[in-house]
């Protein structure tokens, strides 16, 4: 007898239910009368609710539009000199010569990434009510260690169209195959003392850009490319 | 059988030794005091709270009587994804098959993401006995790895340690693991914490290895599930090439849409945020099956019984398994403030760990058999569990099994114990109840709870707190219900 078939049987015997037939059950018996959404919000408003409770979890928001991105990216990247990229991340960059930007391709290692400055990227969505923007991996967000391992992650977000009210609203949207990395404000830790700490191995500084722009084009590859 | 912390003082032994440290007793309670204020106002912010728990507590148990079914399904779509899942009945096997994992990718070194189950089952340990080092990465676990320590809470493991003892564990023992601290190390939290930054991105960066748990697993899709805060997480989920999972069975739920119950619920309950810092979801090896260089090229899961099926066959204890583990009810305990979490004798310390180890152990030990003595029966845990555990009522029905004796299953066959009485664990069991049951009022809660635990209208407590009451006048149950009880005894209630 194999474990597995070992704990099979130990839970059928555990619940007293046959093996096979004890089928999902009727998801009737859960119930789902919870709210799908906590209030009723005009687009602007689930944009203020956003840029306020990522606020709170000290991310730096910003807003602009795609004419005023290129300056205010220009000015968020004053520090830096090597700038990640996206394979594709779909808005104009500033032309600044002392910047070099890098494109995340597949032979990239975490200590090519260690030495990159700040990473710019789009977002699958963003949830008002949780300040969450979330990353699938598309070609405007690129691989999961780009936003991690730099310092610096500036996520920009199309705003009204790609934020949603509330996290019921956020997973019919997303794709449970692909990779997904859900982010709240920049990394911290209360563990010493239950002191808040920004920044312990995430980006330490998150600034989150919300372009007035339409919403973004259906993706053609649901996958980063490997240029 | 599950690592049973040998030669581990009984509760109220263990509790003696904590209730005196006054350092200690001030610093839980600053902790759980904090934790539990701020929790009241993020669950406050959502109207539907009471719906949200009642379709967590829904979820669980339905997967709970389907618990076969599910994991087949998880099975299935773990492997559809390119991922390998093993089955471990228990401790030693996990061990071994995690063991085995490691070896066979000729790696020495794991990096880890911080796991109840794998504390459990003492996989570093296990690790180390055959020449693997496993890294703790998360703050507090790293703090307790460092210092040869025992974690003392689930969400902040280290609670116990100020921060100049952390300051000195890590001017001492850093060196020792890797690079080292820097010299002039102060103990500003914001210093320590950098410390740990440059320490562990070291390690991070070579990784090859690295072991998780999961908070969820989808069995519809065979998403994994991790929240987490500092971005350890991510570092361990997506830099290495081989990632292990070892995840206890209970924590499989049906459908990716139950995750938007548990994604509100646990951040409010857990650290009392809208929604924790960080979340990782997984399949397999995604999209393209690892090729494409995010994330790792194999991954492995290891779904861990050790107690778990035993736990199930009990109905009234059963429901223990729904807990996701969100350290709520430690934080509102009176005992767990008094005692702290080192008393409770294993990594699930509080009003959880009372209820859960024993289970998952038995209750041959004088630890375990004390436990479900480590409480004054108040209720406030079950008020603030978002799963809506019952605990009192499996605290008061594991006190019978103690004292009176009774069925249970152990490792996979039923059984009957023999009661308690005149043994050591007995006399254990009544310390402890003595100790907790030092104040009146405590009482008297525990008996309107009693009361409402529809099994029992005892005239006496039954097991050994019927030693305490066969000398004292039961005080009549107050016509105020427990809660109002805790208002007027300890403020606002959750
Ligand atoms: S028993 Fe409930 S409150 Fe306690 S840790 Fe588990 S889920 Fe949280």
């Amino acid at each position: 007898m194999t474990s597995k078939d070992r704990i099979l049987a130990r839970i059928r015997r555990a619940v007293q239910q046959p093996a096979a037939q004890t089928g999902p059950g009727p998801d009737a018996d859960i119930p789902r009368d919870y709210l799908r959404v906590h209030a009723t919000r005009t687009p602007q408003e689930r944009v203020d609710l956003l840029a306020a409770h990522l606020a709170e979890y000290r991310a730096r928001v910003h807003r602009t539009d795609e004419d005023g991105l290129r300056d205010l990216l220009g000015r968020l990247l004053a520090d830096a000199a090597t700038v990640q990229l996206p394979p594709d991340l779909g808005f104009g960059l500033p032309s600044d010569p002392s910047l070099t930007f890098v494109t995340d391709h597949a032979a990239q290692t975490p200590r090519d990434l260690d030495r990159v400055d700040a990473v710019v990227t789009g977002c699958a969505l963003a949830i008002a009510e949780t300040g969450t923007i979330v990353l699938d991996g598309g070609p405007s967000q690129g691989r999961r260690r780009i936003t991690l391992v730099p310092d610096h992650h500036i996520c920009l977000v199309r705003v009204p169209g790609q934020v949603v009210d509330s996290v019921p609203e956020a997973l019919p949207l997303l794709d449970p195959g692909r990779p997904l990395t859900w982010i709240s404000g920049p990394s911290a830790t209360s563990d010493i003392e239950l002191e808040r700490v920004e920044g312990v191995h995430g980006p330490r500084t998150l600034d989150v850009v919300l372009v007035a722009a339409p919403d973004p084009r259906p993706d053609p590859d649901p996958r980063p490319g490997t240029q | 059988m599950t690592r049973t912390d040998l030669g581990m003082p009984a509760f109220p032994e263990a509790a003696r030794e904590a209730v005196r440290d006054g350092v200690l007793r001030a610093n839980l309670r600053h902790a759980t005091h904090t934790i539990r204020d701020k929790r009241a106002r993020a669950v406050a912010e959502l109207a539907d709270w009471d719906r949200l728990r009642a379709a967590g507590k829904a979820v669980k148990d339905h997967t709970l009587r389907h618990l076969d079914r599910h994991l087949l399904r998880l099975e299935a779509a773990v492997t559809a994804a390119g991922g390998t899942v093993h089955w471990a009945v228990d401790a030693d096997e996990a061990n071994r098959i995690v063991t085995e994992l490691v070896r066979a990718t000729g790696e020495r070194e794991v990096v880890k993401v911080k796991s109840m189950a794998t504390q459990e089952i003492g996989l570093n340990e296990a690790l180390e006995a055959a020449g693997i080092a496993a890294y703790e990465t998360d703050l507090a676990e790293l703090i307790v790895q460092l210092g040869r320590d025992r974690p003392s809470h689930i969400l902040v493991p280290a609670i116990h340690r100020n921060r100049a003892e952390i300051r000195d564990i890590f001017r001492a023992e850093m060196g020792r693991w890797g690079r080292p601290a820097p010299d002039a190390l102060g103990d500003d939290p914001r210093e320590l914490a950098e410390a740990a930054r440059l320490h562990l991105r070291e390690k991070f960066l070579r990784a090859k290895v690295a072991v998780s748990g999961a908070n969820f697993m989808v069995a519809e899709t065979g998403t994994m599930v991790v929240l987490e805060s500092e971005g350890n997480g991510r570092m361990c989920l997506t830099l290495p090439e081989t990632l292990i999972s070892v995840v206890g069975i209970e924590k499989v739920v049906p459908t990716f849409r139950d995750l938007e119950i548990f994604l509100q619920t646990l951040p409010r309950s857990s650290t009392a945020e809208r929604m924790n810092p960080y979340t990782t979801m997984w399949t397999g090896l995604g999209p393209s099956r690892g090729a494409d260089g995010d994330g790792p090229s194999a991954f492995h899961l290891v779904l861990l019984d050790n107690g778990r099926t035993d736990t199930l066959a009990d109905e009234t204890g059963r429901q223990a398994l729904r807990c996701i583990r969100c350290s709520a009810c430690l934080n509102v305990c009176p005992v767990y403030e008094r005692a702290g979490g080192h008393a409770y004798g294993s990594v699930y310390p509080g009003p959880i760990g009372a209820v859960l180890s024993p289970q998952l152990r038995g209750t041959g030990s004088a630890i375990d058999a004390s436990l479900p003595y480590a409480s004054t029966l108040c209720g406030a845990c079950y008020d603030v569990c978002p799963v809506a555990i019952d605990i009192p009522e499996i605290l008061v029905h594991l006190r019978e099994r103690v004292a009176q004796g009774g069925p249970v299953t152990r490792h996979g066959i039923r059984v009957r114990i023999r009661p308690a009485h005149g043994h050591t664990a007995e006399r254990a069991a009544v310390r402890a109840a003595r100790l907790l049951l030092d104040r009146p009022g405590a009482l008297r809660a525990g008996e309107r709870l009693l009361a409402r635990a529809r099994r029992l209208t005892p005239r006496r407590l039954p097991g050994p707190g019927r030693a305490w009451t066969d000398t004292r006048e039961l005080p009549s149950v107050p016509a105020e219900s427990f809660r109002d009880w805790w208002t007027r005894e300890r403020g606002t209630p959750q």
